[in-house]
């Protein structure tokens, strides 16, 4: 009878630890940057080639970096998020273009529309290394002192954005 | 002319001996970063538009003089932990270093108090064959 139930008790451990494990998804690495700096760029405008862009522009400001490219299907997926989040002027949301090009992203923008207050241009994803991108779209919530407080790797969807972004973008504005 | 000849082709076969070592150690290195894209590969073996950004950007950082801890620095800063290939030992990776140990020391234990409480059952004789084994041995 013991034998039993020990039986049945490792078996019932090991189900619950395999469905625990199923349910994690190997995709979201945990980003070391969180509560460090936003690497410091500085780049041209994929809109006027002639303007620059540098993250030190955004200091006082709680903003969202939204990395995206014109040939990421995903980002087509989110972008209704991102120009809704805009649109309600939630936050200033900052584009940056990686790896993509001018001739591509342009006309994607024309498309889609533009949410962004700006976007600044990373042709050869060198800043997308810098931020630790490695699947587009990725969004990181910068702070006031520009300290990178939370990083979504993969699509926005209403539910991260209602539960977790919205929240915590008005906890960082409301503190000074 | 000859030996200023000889001598372009001495330079010219030093940094192609160069770019040699500098291959290997930028090979060597890819072998051990993970591809966060597909990330049962390696950096090395990715095609990933990532993996050969990355690995441009270990032969950038080596042909600038860093080293390997370097650019394994510049990498886990960026991307974690979860970049090497072999995890280092601290505190949130101690179960996975120590848990197959941990099950190895289990199964003994197991095993032992399973050897220990096993009844061998004495053989039991009956006096004829008892009698019989006597009569054997004498």
């Amino acid at each position: 009878m013991t034998k039993l139930v020990w039986t049945l008790g490792i078996f019932i451990a090991l189900v619950a630890l395999l469905a625990i494990g199923l349910q994690l998804n190997p995709r979201e690495v945990p980003s070391p940057l969180i509560g460090k700096p936003a690497p410091a760029f500085d780049l041209p405008l994929l809109t006027a080639p002639d303007k620059r862009f540098s993250q030190k522009d955004m200091i006082g400001k709680v903003w969202m970096l939204n990395v995206w490219a014109s040939w990421c299907p995903p980002c087509l997926v989110e972008h209704p998020v991102v120009t809704q989040i805009s649109r309600s002027g939630l936050v200033p949301v900052v584009g940056l273009n990686y790896k993509d090009q001018r001739d591509d992203a342009l006309p994607w923008l024309k498309r889609n529309g533009d949410p962004y207050q700006l976007i600044a241009f990373d042709p050869n994803g060198r800043i997308g290394i810098d931020y630790g991108v490695y699947g587009v779209p990725e969004t990181y919530v910068i702070d006031r002192q520009g300290v990178i407080r939370y990083k979504q790797i993969g699509p926005l969807t209403p539910d991260v954005v209602q539960k977790k972004i919205e929240p915590l973008i008005k906890e960082l504005q409301g503190a000074q | 002319m000859r030996s200023s000849f000889a001598l372009v082709l001495l330079c010219l076969s030093a940094s192609v001996l160069g770019d040699e070592a500098l291959d290997r150690r930028v090979t060597s290195l890819a072998h051990e970063l993970r591809c966060l894209v597909c990330q049962n590969q390696t950096i090395a073996d990715s095609n990933a538009p990532l993996a050969v950004d990355l690995r441009n950007q270990i032969r950038e950082q080596m042909a600038a003089g860093k080293s390997e801890r370097d650019v394994i620095d510049f990498m886990v800063q960026r991307y974690g932990d979860f970049v090497l290939y072999r995890p280092p030992l601290k505190a949130t990776t101690i179960l996975l270093w120590a848990g197959p140990f941990a099950f190895l020391l289990l199964g003994f234990f197991f095993l032992i108090r399973f050897l220990r409480h096993r009844q061998v059952p004495a053989p039991q004789l009956s006096d004829a064959e008892r009698a019989q084994a006597a009569k054997l041995l004498e």
